[in-house]
C-alpha cells in the first residue's frame, strides 16, 4: 500500500467514525430527542385489527 | 472511494432529507405511497405517476433479495452442521456455486441441506407470516440486541482479517496489506494490450490485470517489456475520476446502502409524527451505515478475498458473491470458525429479514391507498405477485444471470430516476426554502445553508450527468476517452446477442411497471384525517 493509500484509508475511516460518533453522543445527549428519533419502525400504523 | 463521499456528499444526503421530508408531509395528509405522496406535494398527476417507480423498485428488488437472505440462513445453518470446513478459496467458492445453483437453470431448486431451495422456501414463507400477522415487532426489538452484537462480530472478524498476512504461502505477493492497497491506493497500476481493429491500433485495459506491491509490479514491468503488445500503465486518481462508470457506479452503491432513491423510507418516513426529528434520523441512520460499510466491511471482504483469491478473483467475484466465497475462508482461520461462522450469518441473516419486510410495506401500503383494500388483502396480493418474480429469478440461477440482470437495471436506472425526481420535487416544485423549513421541523440539528445550494442546484445536474453519462456509455456504448463503441454485456444480452433470460428478467421489470401503473391509474388516492399523532 503506497502512503496516498493510506492517507486516504485513515481520512476515509476516521471520517465516517467520528460522524458516527457526533451522531450518537448527539442523539444520547439532546433532550427527549430518543422519542423524536426513528428508523424503520416495521409494525406501521396500517397493521388490521384481530 | 474519493467519488464515494462526493455522491455521499451531493446525492445520499441531500435525498436522504428530501424523502424523509416529503414522506412525512405526504403522511400527515394521510398518503403513505410514493406515487400517492408525490402527487399530493407536488399536486401534479404526472408526478404520481413518476411515483410508480417508488412502488416498483423494492417490489422487485425483494424478488431477489429474499434469494440472498436464503443464502445466509443456509450459510449459518451449514456452519452449525459442520459443512464449511473449506481448505482452499476454490473448495468455498464451489461450495457457494452449488449451493446457489449457478451451473444450470433450476439447480436452485433442490432442498437439500446444501442446496438453497428448502432455505428460500423457509426464508419466503417467515416473511410473509410475519407480516402478516404483524408479528415484526418481535423481530424488531430482538434487533436492538442482535444488531450491536453483529458489529462487534465484525470488529472481531476485521482483525482477524487484518493479522492475516499472506495466507497462501506460495502467493506471497497475494498479502491483507496489498488487498488494502488495492482498495484505497489513489492511483492503480494495470496492464494494458494492443489490438488492431479494421486498421485502428487501441490500447485496452486488461481485465484483472491490476498490480500492486513491489514484487507484482517488478514482475509485470518485466512480461511488458518483452512483449510489444502489452503496456503497464499508472491509472491516476483524477483520470479515474474522469470516467462516469466510476461515478455511476458509487452512486448506485450511496443507493442501495442508504435506502435512498429506493421507494422505502417515503413510505415509512409517512408514517411519522409532525414534530419527529427527520434530519438527525437521516444523519445517524447514513452515518451508522457509512461506519458499517467503510470502516468494518470495506476493510474485511475485499482485503481478505484479494488474499485469498488475487486481484482475478476479486475483480470476477461480482457484486454478491465475494463474502460468501470469502469470509468461509476467514473462519476457518479463527479459532471456534464454526461458531462465529454460524453466529455472523443468522445474524446478517436477521438484518436481512428486517430489510425485505420493509421492502414489502411500499408495495402494501399503496395497494391498501390505491385500492382502499385492508393489509391482510394487500398482502395476498403482493405475496402472490413476489412469489412469481422470486420463483423466476430463483428457477434461471444460471451465472445468476435473472438476479444479475433485474440488479443492474434497477439500480443503474429505476434509482437514478427516482432520486431524480424526489430531489427536483422537494427543491424545485415545492421550493427548496419551503422544503427547508419542512425538513427542520422538530429537528436539533441544522442542515448546513450550503445543502440549499447542493439540493437546488448541484443534486440534479450530479444526477442527470451521470445518467447521460450512463445511458452514452452503457447502452449506446460510446466511448468517451474516443476508442471504438463497446457495448455492455446487459445490452448486448438484450439487442445484439439476445439472451433470453436476460429478456425476461427486463419483462419482470417491465410488467411490475405495468401493474403498478394500472393500479395507480384506477387508484383512488384521496386526502384523509392525518393520522400520525398516534403514529409510533
Amino acid at each position: 500500500m503506497t502512503a496516498g493509500g493510506w492517507i486516504i484509508m485513515i481520512l476515509s475511516v476516521g471520517a465516517v467514525a467520528t460522524l458516527f460518533s457526533w451522531c450518537l453522543y448527539k442523539v444520547l445527549t439532546t433532550p427527549e430527542e430518543s422519542e423524536k428519533i426513528h428508523g424503520f419502525e416495521i409494525d406501521t400504523p396500517d397493521i388490521d385489527p384481530e | 472511494m474519493i467519488a464515494y463521499f462526493i455522491s455521499l456528499l451531493v446525492i445520499g444526503l441531500p435525498i436522504c432529507w428530501a424523502e424523509w421530508s416529503l414522506g412525512r408531509l405526504g403522511g400527515k395528509n394521510g398518503f403513505n405511497s410514493s406515487p400517492g405522496i408525490l402527487g399530493f406535494v407536488t399536486q401534479k398527476a404526472s408526478f404520481r405517476y413518476l411515483g410508480v417507480i417508488g412502488v416498483t423498485i423494492p417490489v422487485v428488488i425483494y424478488m431477489y433479495y429474499v434469494y440472498i437472505e436464503a443464502w445466509c440462513l443456509g450459510y449459518a445453518v451449514n456452519f452449525l452442521s459442520g459443512n464449511m470446513e473449506f481448505q482452499s478459496a476454490s473448495e468455498a467458492g464451489d461450495f457457494w456455486g452449488g449451493f446457489i445453483g449457478m451451473g444450470a437453470n433450476g439447480d436452485a431448486l433442490g432442498f437439500g441441506l446444501t442446496e438453497v431451495g428448502g432455505f428460500l422456501f423457509v426464508v419466503f414463507i417467515l416473511n410473509f407470516y410475519l407480516i402478516y400477522r404483524g408479528l415484526s415487532k418481535g423481530i424488531e426489538w430482538f434487533c436492538k440486541y442482535a444488531m450491536p452484537t453483529l458489529i462487534a462480530l465484525a470488529v472481531i472478524i476485521l482483525i482477524r482479517v487484518l493479522t492475516l498476512g499472506a495466507p497462501d504461502a506460495d502467493n506471497p505477493e497475494n498479502s491483507v496489506i496489498n488487498g488494502l492497497g488495492f482498495m484505497w491506493n489513489p492511483n492503480k497500476v494495470v496492464m494494458f494490450e494492443r489490438s488492431v481493429t479494421d486498421g485502428a491500433e487501441a490500447w485496452n485495459a486488461i481485465a484483472g490485470q491490476e498490480f500492486v506491491g513491489e514484487a507484482s509490479i517488478a514482475a509485470a514491468t518485466a512480461k511488458a517489456s518483452a512483449d510489444p503488445n502489452l503496456e503497464l500503465r499508472t491509472i491516476t486518481m483524477w483520470s479515474q475520476l474522469a470516467n462516469p462508470q466510476l461515478w455511476l457506479a458509487a452512486a448506485g452503491q450511496i443507493f442501495f446502502s442508504l435506502s435512498v432513491g429506493f421507494g422505502v423510507i417515503i413510505t415509512y418516513s409517512s408514517y411519522l409524527r409532525r414534530k419527529d426529528d427527520v434530519v438527525l434520523s437521516g444523519l445517524a441512520a447514513t452515518s451508522t451505515n457509512e461506519f458499517c460499510e467503510v470502516g468494518l466491511g470495506g476493510l474485511t471482504t475485499l482485503p481478505a478475498g484479494y488474499a485469498y483469491l488475487g486481484v482475478a478473483g476479486v475483480a470476477g467475484a461480482g457484486t454478491f458473491g465475494l463474502g460468501f466465497n470469502v469470509l468461509p475462508m476467514v473462519f476457518s482461520e479463527m479459532p471456534a470458525g464454526n461458531f462465529f461462522g454460524f453466529a455472523f450469518f443468522f445474524l446478517l441473516f436477521l438484518a436481512a429479514v428486517t430489510s425485505s419486510l420493509s421492502m414489502l410495506q411500499p408495495g402494501i401500503a399503496f395497494l391498501e391507498e390505491a385500492l382502499k383494500i385492508n393489509r391482510k388483502q394487500s398482502v395476498a396480493i403482493l405475496g402472490a405477485f413476489t412469489a412469481l418474480g422470486c420463483g423466476f429469478v430463483v428457477y434461471f440461477s444460471e451465472g445468476v444471470k435473472a438476479l444479475d440482470t433485474i440488479d443492474f437495471w434497477v439500480t443503474n436506472l429505476l434509482m437514478v430516476v427516482l432520486a431524480t425526481v424526489q430531489i427536483i420535487a422537494f427543491a424545485w416544485i415545492i421550493g427548496v426554502d419551503k422544503g427547508f423549513k419542512e425538513v427542520h421541523k422538530g429537528a436539533a440539528i441544522r442542515i448546513p445553508a450550503i445543502f440549499k445550494f447542493i439540493m437546488k442546484y448541484l443534486s440534479p445536474v450530479f444526477l442527470i450527468t451521470i445518467f447521460l453519462a450512463w445511458f452514452f456509455t452503457s447502452v449506446l456504448g460510446y466511448n468517451l476517452s474516443g476508442g471504438p463503441k463497446q457495448y455492455s454485456s446487459y445490452i448486448i444480452d438484450l439487442f445484439i446477442e439476445p439472451n433470453p433470460v436476460a429478456i425476461m428478467s427486463v419483462g419482470v421489470v417491465l410488467l411490475t411497471i405495468a401493474f403498478v401503473s394500472i393500479v395507480t391509474y384506477n387508484g383512488r388516492f384521496s386526502k384523509t384525517e392525518n393520522n400520525q399523532e398516534d403514529s409510533p
